[in-house]
This record gives structure tokens, C-alpha cells and sequence, in this order.
């Protein structure tokens, strides 16, 4: 076990690209960190930097304290789940998860207890003299994390585990891995391009753009005081809504009429033209069930909804809106960049289950104006976070270890993560330049 | 291999077509092992099977006249094409395995040189190698027959093994080196295992081109030190001169075959493909 810190890390290729830049992160001794962001933001290529399979172009590694640039990944002593699990076909699960500890000439009689007790921690007791083969893919999945646990490494790394899993699986195996790394408490990074993964099992999270890191922050922190557009449009399902909005005498002309935000909201509007206005979809209500204790709080306005998902324990309701052409543009492009593509800006709303609107009529929404966050279209950056951080820090920094620190001990209880974030939880390379 | 059920009347064609090709593969061979049971009297009667099943042919090159001649070529033969076939496999191995896995400049280089050799026709060059191979003491030797016969199993051997090569998952790898394997480790250990099959295949495919071979076993060959079976079945002689040796030729072929079945049966289990199923999903 042993805490990861990386200074100034950079990844550049043969060919010219940047895949990591200026990547600096604290790992603590125990904590579970997940690398998250979409396709080609350089996640699996910082891992693989972590682990030693991929060079570091420049910035220093170090593991438990010690550099280690130059190191072999034999030499690093970390255990790595691969996202095709990486098997060895020609050895039974026994081998497989016994193939560490044959490297590094264990006794017989000592590898024969250690993989019987990884077996039993992953129930796999009974497939030990199995090949790979005729194996299932949570099995195999569970086979490929045998073989991590088995030795005493100083981390674990994980490259998008669950990600050859069906939605079902996967949900198990979340709970899994999580319930494992609580129960070794070994520090544990885990590359991932699904956000509920990383809200789930994280302790913190690191989300990647472009090689640069948006933001490292507690799951809670991350959706609710997202840095910037990136961060907001990443976090969260359905995304955040964005309302682009011009401000005039301090007051918000949407298309959705003329609002006006509580004061704690509105630190940012003085001295700009435009901004835009984020959102959650659960900031949302139906005006008519709203109870009237908090309707004071937002603001009403006339939607036209043109379909309803009902789902049970919500709907959400759908608003298609114009919106100006550059703001347009600029959230497709955003949208590009989160591997999803915007056929057009409308709004997605979360509405309670009880709610009776029907589709394609104008119903009458209620916002939460303390819930919505004002950005900056130009650089992106959220200035409702960046108002609140200047004025004060809230509570105590990020605390370190999240399990227990006893191999085998009993499971311990699991960290709260509302724990606010401190200093630890401000972005550590911010895209946007002072001012 | 099921591709789900087949239809009553497709399977019959099937099993029609099947015995078809076999008969036409089998009959030839069927009727040589036929030959090498027949007396010599026996062999015009344009009969099937012989009229009285007799040993004399395997006789005669196992123990009779032809013996020297036949026995000396198939040690020659035998020795030669392990020895070619071993080199090859082992050379080809490396060099696949740095095709499959490198990036080097020339790579291209090296499979199409490998290619172009692999057509160039082998008659060409014969009769030159023979002046060459006469000039610096290689003519009748077994190094001056298994060089040649590199330059036949060497580039199959490599354009088969790096194909296989390219399957093995890459991540499996990596994977024995965060699991503490050095390089060397995670070739032995991970690589060489799941490459058994291909590498298998490969040499005894090398063995076959190296024990069929006849134009470099008969021009680069003058006595019994290097002359290989092929070769030598060549100079079998009647027991007169106006006698055909179609009878110890017809016994030897049988002999010379043997060897090819049985290393055949023998891998068959090897030369299974799929090996590397489930090492990764998908």
C-alpha cells in the first residue's frame, strides 16, 4: 500500500500528440481515485503511465515515496485489471490467479493459501481448475480482479473493468469492486468513461479533458460545483441544461422570460453581456405540485413540452427551445467533445412522478434559481463556483483513506462522502487564465 | 463448428462430395501401398489388388540390394529435415515475434523479401549453387543441402508464425509484466505456450517442404554421404536391367510416407487453432 503522487506529468507521442498535459495529482495512501472523462482525454494513458507500460515524456511518478520513472512495471509492484481481463488462456483460474506469486517464487504451500483465499473472496472456489475458456465474463472479469488481490501490491489499477459487461453485471460487479477495495483498503485508481461509475465509486474524482485535468473533487462536489462547462455537461444523466441568457441591470433576459437571481447566484453577472445559465434537470418542477413554502425561491415560466418520458419514480419532460446561433454552436461543440452529439438545444426536466402534463401542450415549469450556475460562454469557466470559492473554504480538506487499513479486517463503514472538499477539491490545472 | 442443423438433402451432398474428393485424394496412395505388395510378376497385370501379398520389395530396401541405398538416404533424409526444420522454427520464431510486435524500419522489408524468395523459382538457382556449393566444399554435404532448404521453409515459416503471432492478444503481454515477469519471462511463460500451435504448424510444414524436396537433393548430391530418399528412388535398379524398379520404388514411397502420417497423428492435438480463446473477451 502506498500513496501516489504524480508532479507535472506530460505524455507526448512520436507523432506530435499531447495526450497528457501537466498532470499533477495527490493519491492517498488507501483512497479510491477514478480517472474519468470521454474517449481520447488520455485516462487509460495516465494509468498506463502509472503502471509503467507507457513512457513519461516529462513530470516526476512517485510510488510510496520513491521516483519511479525509470522503473520496469515488474518493478512497481502494482496490480492492474485489464478491460479485456487479460487472461491466460493456457492456465486454469488457479494458475492464473496463482501466476504473480509463481513469478515471485513463492512457496508452494503459501501460493496454494493465497489464491484459495482470493478464490474465496471472489467466489470462485469452484472454477479454480477451470480454463478461462468456458468461463462467463463476470467470471472472468472476477478471475482477471483473482489475480490482482492475490499479492500484496502497493495499488490497484483498474482500465475500464466493466466495460465488456451487460448493465446488469456490471451494476454487481460495481458493488463488488467496491466492496473489495473498502475491505483491503489498498489505493486503488480506476480509469472509467461512465460517470455513474465514477459517482459510485470514487472518493475522488479526476475528470480529463484533452490530456488536462477539469477538476478533482468528491462525487458530490463534482455535480454540485462543477468548474467549468466541461465538468457540468460531463457529470450528471441526463446532462445539465444550459440557457444562454443576456444580462441587463443585473437582471437575466432567457428565453423563457426575464429572471432574477438570488444574490448568492448572481455574484458573476456584473460587467458581462452574456452568459449561460446551467441547470440540473431535477432544479426543475412542475409549477402546479411545487409546495409553496420554496415557490418563492425560483421562478414560474410557460414551457412548451413536446414529450414525456415516464419512468416510474420520475419523468422527465422535454422543451425544445431556440437558441442563438454562436451559443448553439458552442454547445454542440461541447456536446461533441462529451461523446454525445445535440440534435437540438432544448431543455431536459425532471418532473415529480405524480405530475399529470400532457405531452405536446404549454405547461406552466417552476425552476429553483438557488440550484442554477452561471458560466461564462466564452471561457467556459463556472463563475458561481468560482464566487463561492474566493469568499471561503467550507470545512476540512478531503480525508485520505476511505477503508480500513487491516488486510481482512471486517468491512468497515463506509466513508460519508458529503464531505466537503477544501483545497484539495480546486481543479489542479485550471483551463481558464486568471483575471 | 455447427453452423446449426442442415437440411437432409444437403447433408447427403455433403457426405457424396466428401467421399468424392476423398476417393480422389486416397486412390493414388492406395494404389502404391497395392504396388509394394506385388510380386514383380505381379505388377502389369493392371489388377488392383496383388494376386499373392509378398514382402520382397520391403525386403529388398530394407535388407537386400537396395539396402545401402535406401537406408542411407532415408538417414540422410531424416537428419536433414529435422535439422532444417529446427533452424527455421527457431529463426522464424524470433523474427515474427518482432514483426508481429515491433516497429522497426524494414519490417516491410523483411516480409516481402520473404515472399519474393518464397516464389523464386527453385530451379533457377541450382545449377549455380551447384558451382558455388562445388568451390567451397558444400556439394554433397548435409550443411550443403540444409542451407538451401532454409531458404524454402524460412520464408513460409515466417509469414505463418507472425499471422499467428498477430492473434495473441497483446494486453496477455503486458499483463505478465505488471504481474513481475521480465520480457524474457512473459515470452516463456505467456507467449510461447499460446504460440505451441502455430509454431507446431509451422514446422511441419518446414519438415514437408525440406523431406518432399527433390530438384536440390538430386543436383546437389553425388553419393550416399547427403543424397535424401527422393532423390535416391531415383537410382533404384531392377533386379535385371530390363526390369523396372517399380516395386521397391512403390515399397520405399510407402516407407518415406510414414513418417509424414505419424508426425501428422502424432501433433494433430497441437495443431488445434483457438487456443487463445478466452483469454480476452470479444
Amino acid at each position: 500500500m502506498a500513496a501516489i503522487t504524480l508532479k507535472d506529468i506530460n505524455k507526448q507521442y512520436g507523432d506530435g500528440f499531447h495526450a497528457v498535459k501537466d498532470v499533477s495529482l495527490d493519491i492517498a495512501d488507501g483512497e479510491f481515485v477514478i480517472l474519468v472523462g470521454p474517449s481520447g482525454c488520455g485516462k487509460s494513458t495516465l494509468l498506463r503511465m502509472i503502471v509503467g507500460l507507457e513512457d513519461i515524456t516529462s513530470g516526476e511518478m512517485l510510488i510510496g515515496g520513491q521516483r519511479v520513472n525509470e522503473k520496469a512495471p515488474r518493478d512497481r509492484n502494482l496490480s492492474m485489471v485489464f478491460q479485456n481481463y487479460a487472461l491466460y488462456p493456457h492456465l486454469t483460474v488457479f494458475e492464473n490467479i496463482a501466476f504473480p506469486l509463481r513469478l515471485s517464487k513463492t512457496s508452494a504451500k503459501e501460493v496454494d493459501e493465497r489464491v484459495r483465499h482470493a478464490a474465496e473472496l471472489l467466489e470462485l472456489t469452484e472454477h479454480l481448475d477451470r480454463k478461462p475458456a468456458n468461463l462467463s465474463g463476470g467470471q472472468r472479469q472476477r478471475v482477471a480482479m483473482g489475480r490482482a488481490i492475490v499479492r500484496e501490491a502497493q495499488a490497484f489499477l483498474f482500465d475500464e473493468p466493466l466495460s465488456n459487461l451487460d448493465a446488469k453485471l456490471r451494476g454487481q460487479m460495481r458493488t463488488e469492486i467496491s466492496r473489495l477495495q473498502k475491505r483491503l483498503g489498498i489505493t486503488t485508481v480506476y480509469v472509467t468513461h461512465d460517470q455513474v461509475e465514477a459517482m459510485t465509486l470514487g472518493d475522488r474524482v479526476v475528470v480529463l479533458r484533452r490530456g488536462v485535468v477539469q477538476q478533482v473533487a468528491t462525487p458530490r462536489e463534482l455535480y454540485e460545483n462543477p468548474v467549468n462547462l466541461f465538468v457540468a455537461g460531463f457529470i450528471g444523466s441526463p446532462p445539465m441544461n444550459f440557457i444562454s441568457a443576456t444580462v441587463v441591470d443585473g437582471r437575466l433576459h432567457t428565453p423563457f422570460g426575464e429572471w432574477t437571481l438570488p444574490e448568492s447566484r448572481a455574484t458573476g453577472l456584473p460587467g458581462r453581456e452574456v452568459v449561460l445559465i446551467g441547470a440540473r434537470p431535477e432544479a426543475f418542477e412542475d409549477a402546479s405540485v411545487v409546495s409553496d413554502t420554496i415557490r418563492e425561491h425560483g421562478v414560474v415560466f410557460d414551457a412548451n413540452i413536446d414529450v414525456i418520458e415516464w419512468l416510474g419514480n420520475e419523468q422527465y419532460a422535454y422543451v425544445p427551445y431556440e437558441a442563438p446561433e454562436d451559443i448553439r454552436a458552442q454547445l454542440a461543440e461541447l456536446e461533441r467533445e462529451l461523446d454525445s452529439e445535440a440534435m437540438r438545444t432544448q431543455l431536459v426536466v425532471s418532473l415529480d412522478a405524480t405530475s399529470r402534463i400532457p405531452e405536446g401542450t404549454t405547461a406552466s415549469l417552476w425552476l429553483d434559481l438557488r440550484k442554477v450556475h452561471v458560466f461564462d460562454p466564452a471561457s467556459g469557466e463556472n463563475l458561481t463556483v468560482k464566487a463561492v470559492r474566493g469568499a471561503a473554504t467550507d470545512g476540512a480538506g478531503y480525508d485520505g483513506g476511505a477503508g480500513s487499513d487491516g488486510d481482512g479486517a471486517p468491512a468497515a463503514p463506509q466513508t460519508p462522502r458529503s464531505s466537503a472538499s477544501g483545497d484539495d477539491g480546486l481543479p489542479a490545472a485550471p483551463t481558464s487564465g486568471e483575471d | 463448428m455447427d453452423e446449426g442443423q442442415l437440411s437432409r438433402g444437403t447433408k447427403a451432398w455433403w457426405w457424396v462430395a466428401g467421399v468424392v474428393v476423398i476417393v480422389y485424394a486416397l486412390f493414388p496412395v492406395a494404389w502404391i501401398v497395392s504396388l509394394s505388395f506385388k510380386t514383380a510378376s505381379d505388377l502389369g497385370t493392371g489388377q488392383f489388388l496383388p494376386t499373392t501379398w509378398v514382402w520382397d520389395n520391403y525386403d529388398n530396401i530394407l535388407r537386400g540390394d537396395a539396402q545401402d541405398l535406401f537406408l542411407s538416404s532415408l538417414r540422410n533424409s531424416i537428419g536433414i529435415s529435422l535439422i532444417a526444420t529446427f533452424i527455421s522454427v527457431v529463426l522464424a520464431t524470433f523474427a515474427a515475434y518482432a514483426i508481429a510486435r515491433l516497429d522497426f524500419p524494414g519490417k516491410r522489408l523483411i516480409l516481402t523479401t520473404a515472399l519474393a524468395v518464397a516464389i523464386f523459382p527453385v530451379i533457377s538457382i541450382v545449377t549455380p549453387l551447384f558451382n558455388l556449393w562445388r568451390n567451397i566444399g558444400l556439394y554433397d554435404t548435409w550443411p550443403g543441402l540444409i542451407i538451401p532448404y532454409l531458404s524454402l521453409t524460412l520464408p513460409i515459416s515466417i509469414w505463418t508464425l507472425s499471422a499467428f503471432f498477430r492473434q495473441i492478444p497483446w494486453e496477455l503481454e503486458q499483463a505478465a509484466q505488471v504481474d513481475g515477469a521480465t520480457t524474457w519471462q512473459a515470452f516463456r511463460k505467456v507467449i510461447v505456450p499460446l504460440a505451441t500451435p502455430g509454431v507446431f504448424t509451422t514446422a511441419i510444414i518446414s519438415f514437408f517442404i525440406a523431406w518432399n524436396d527433390f530438384v536440390y537433393g538430386i543436383s546437389l548430391t553425388s553419393t550416399d554421404a547427403a543424397r535424401p530418399v527422393p532423390a535416391a528412388l531415383a537410382f533404384f535398379t531392377g533386379a535385371s536391367q530390363f526390369e523396372e524398379p517399380t516395386g521397391p520404388i512403390a515399397a520405399a514411397a510407402v516407407v518415406v510416407t510414414i513418417p509424414v502420417v505419424v508426425l501428422v497423428l502424432l501433433f494433430q492435438r497441437r495443431i488445434v487453432s483457438g487456443l487463445t480463446q478466452g483469454a480476452v473477451k470479444g
